[in-house]
């Protein structure tokens, strides 16, 4: 056994999948999984999972892999998270567990990831539920979104045993898991569905169809629909343009609508009814998760795609292995290049991108070396679609209907790290709603926290 | 599920719904809108609130039949469901937030275009209900597609009704009617608010402009989830890129941009995205001009 590297993990063939939307990443067998668990030191004083925001025992459920034990294993993940499908499948492994794993000290870490999917895909596949709750002790907890936060804060609390409701906006409960992920990395039906059950299964009831801040308040669904305390899991919000000529045109799409058409809606699929012109050359803007999500969407649904980033490659802040497999699957990236302008036809369709050439300077307060533009460089990147991948800015629908609930400057709300307590007594919040747009892990690592918050606060109440 | 209490049409291709939605019926206020969703694999599409009944927990929605979606929606009858149905959405128009003495004091005048005539009626009957009668000019193609004429006698205080081809009262468009009462009977209007195809809205506030009318217009670009997610609903207002979703649907006329807005609805008219664009006008164009086919 080759004890310094990871057991390599099974893909789709980059030219075959760069024309389906299965899944990329085929997963651990049963005795990969087990070669790869061997690999697991069994660290005592285990950093991995310090780096873990949901706290998982790591070494204690590889322990379980290693015996074949691989049911137990998913109870131990269980007893930490309540989406170990998903996270084994979209968490920043390397940055996180993987990244404090002492084989990797010499050598390639443990994939702590690819093994947390095998277990919970195992548990999926042979019909293992999460164990029960105890008996409910009646006290009703809201939940505002089904993202990631939010279902990690209702199961955390159902298995306390309180009554818990997830009031969603869109029809179908998931929130970025399923509209803003895709299903080449995150299969909706298989994964997604199934994992929902799961939290469902607890005891949770989601509720779809509910705008809170429109269809309710936060104060009647404490005042008139018996809810003890609230739990504000509502995601990031408003996408951001960059202010240039051109943005309004016909063909420029924000990533969350681009992806929103094609993962929520289907709209790849012939037998829904929601459009997406998925464009012939397309250009997507930025450099993030998003960005590479939203250009092997167009790929697949048969564009020829730029990825325009105004920093070098070091800069680009999506995971290592997404960049890896857009270029694996044809995806062109122009580096250090800045978009100043659309260009628009007659009928006010874009017809071309303006872009700048750009070099690193000093760095900035993010540490990263800022981008100044190279005088006299523009040039035309031919396309007929933009997409604008560029961040979010925080929806104002909550917090400009809760009376007493604080916001900070950049319109986030304002949350205690530890808790999720904000400014108003019984309502907390976290994941992108009080941080700005992050992680999955880092919303579910949240939703957790103020679950344990709300807990101690109902039961000190 | 959502279900259809009644459901009759008003016209060859307009329809009326009663739909059951309580949180919506409890919530919703005049200027607002709703997103339904028929079964697993429909739209989701914006529709206006024509009206809603508290007590009875049901919105009424007033829908033209254009695409795809709409003529299966049509299809459907009392004691049928809808998948979905969310909302309210959108900012209410701005008088229901206004103090009531000062809205006592101003003279309102309405403009419903075709459709457009659907989310007038429940800012009128709002008005009536709180002691103001305003005027309310409706227009139509022709006398076949004039809708809610009944209700709307009932809570205007004067009722104008114009059709393009004279077949049914006044002839000519609806700017020529407020020219005419504007001009001819010397009325002097406060706030002008108007709802109908961009073409109508936007040269409804070319005159009004003209004639120093604030202006107040509903837009309905193309959207998708309604909440501020997904920014397809994008406007330039005052040169600013606002969201019709979040920031609307109502905005002062005399700062958008119905060019840019026109060219925005036509992003599915291309030559192969013919059958798509159906769908999505009939989807997201509640205007109801009749000649986006």
């Amino acid at each position: 056994m080759d004890v310094l590297h990871k057991v390599p993990v099974r893909e789709q063939d980059p030219k075959v999948r760069a024309t389906n939307f299965d899944e990329v990443c085929l997963g651990y067998n049963k005795d990969e999984a087990v070669e790869e668990a061997n690999r697991c030191l069994g660290c005592q004083n285990a950093q991995c999972v310090k780096a873990c925001p949901v706290s998982i025992d790591i070494p204690g459920f590889i322990k379980e892999v290693k015996e074949g034990n691989f049911e137990e294993a998913g109870y131990v993940i269980g007893r930490s998270s309540s989406l170990p499908a998903i996270c084994g499948r979209v968490c920043p492994q390397e940055t996180q567990c993987e990244g404090k794993c002492i084989r990797g000290i010499k050598g390639e870490a443990v994939s702590i990831g690819k093994l947390e999917r095998f277990v919970a895909d195992y548990a999926r596949e042979n019909g293992i539920k999460p164990r029960k709750p105890d008996a409910s002790n009646g006290r009703k907890v809201a939940i505002i979104g089904s993202g990631p936060a939010g279902l990690t804060c209702a199961g955390d609390l159902a298995k306390l045993g309180y009554d818990v409701t997830i009031f969603e906006a869109l029809h179908e409960a998931g929130g970025v898991l399923v509209y803003g992920i895709p299903e080449f990395r995150l299969p909706k039906d298989e994964v997604v569905k199934k994992e929902i059950e799961n939290v469902k299964s607890l005891g949770v009831k989601i509720e779809t169809d509910v705008v809170v801040g429109k269809s309710v308040t936060i104060d009647d669904l404490m005042e008139k629909e018996g809810f003890e305390a609230v739990f504000i899991g509502s995601g990031a919000g408003l996408p951001r343009f960059m202010g240039i000529e051109g943005e309004t045109a016909s063909g420029v799409y924000s990533a969350n609508e681009y992806l929103t058409r094609s993962n929520l809606m289907k709209a790849f699929r012939d037998d829904y009814d929601t459009p997406i012109n998925p464009g012939k050359k397309v250009a997507v803007v930025g450099g993030g998760n998003v960005a590479m999500d939203a250009a092997r969407t167009a790929l697949r649904l048969g564009a020829d795609v730029h990825i325009v980033y105004r920093r070098s490659e070091e800069e680009l802040p999506a995971r290592v292995e997404e960049v890896h497999h857009a270029k694996e699957e044809g995806i062109k990236f122009d580096l250090l290049t800045n978009p100043t302008k659309i260009l628009v036809d007659e009928n006010g369709w874009v017809s071309g991108m303006e872009c700048i050439r750009m070099e690193l300077g000093e760095p900035d307060e993010s540490g990263r070396r800022s981008p100044v533009e190279i005088p006299g460089s523009e040039f035309v990147i031919d396309c007929d679609t933009v997409i604008m991948s560029l961040g979010t800015s925080p929806n104002p629908l909550i917090s400009s209907t809760t009376k007493g609930l604080d916001i900070n400057k950049r319109k986030c709300i304002v949350a205690s790290e530890e808790t999720g307590a904000t400014s108003k007594p019984g309502v907390f919040a976290g994941g992108d709603a009080v941080t700005g747009a992050a992680t999955v892990i880092l919303a579910m690592g949240a939703g957790k926290a103020a679950a344990a918050g709300i807990h101690e606060y109902l039961t000190n109440k | 599920m959502y279900r259809i209490l009644k459901a009759c049409n008003l016209a060859s291709n307009i329809f009326l719904m009663d739909v059951e939605a309580k949180r919506v019926a409890a919530a919703c206020e005049p200027g607002q809108f709703v997103i339904v969703r028929i079964d697993e694999r429909g739209e989701r599409i914006p529709l206006t609130i024509c009206d809603y009944d508290r007590e009875k927990g049901t919105v009424t929605i007033v829908v033209q039949t254009i695409g795809a979606s709409t003529t299966r929606m049509q299809e459907l009858k009392a004691g049928d469901s809808f998948l979905d149905f969310v909302g309210p959405l959108g900012k209410p128009s701005e008088f229901v937030n206004e103090d009531i003495e000062t809205l006592r004091g101003k003279k309102i005048l309405f403009v419903g275009g075709g459709l457009g005539t659907a989310p007038v009626y429940p800012q009128v009957k709002w008005l009536h209900e709180h002691g103001i009668d305003a005027d309310v000019i409706v227009g139509a193609k022709t006398k076949d597609l004039v809708i809610l004429e009944e209700e709307m006698k009932k809570v205007a205080g004067n009722l104008y009704i114009t059709t393009d081809d004279g077949s049914y009262e006044r002839k000519g468009m609806v700017t020529e009617v407020i020219k005419y009462l504007v001009n001819e009977q010397g009325n002097k209007y406060d706030v002008c608010v108007a709802i109908g195809p961009m073409i109508m809205m936007k040269f409804v506030c070319l005159l009004t402009k003209e004639l120093g009318i604030p202006t107040i217009v509903s837009m309905n670009p193309i959207m998708v989830d309604g909440t501020g997610m997904c920014g397809a609903c994008r406007l330039l207002v005052g040169g600013e890129v606002k969201f019709a979703c979040v920031d609307g649907p109502e905005f002062d006329g005399h700062l958008v941009d119905f060019d840019q807005a026109m060219k925005r609805q036509s992003i599915y008219k291309t030559e192969e995205g013919r059958a798509m664009l159906r769908q999505q006008e009939g989807a997201t164009h509640s205007g109801g001009c009749g000649n986006c086919r």
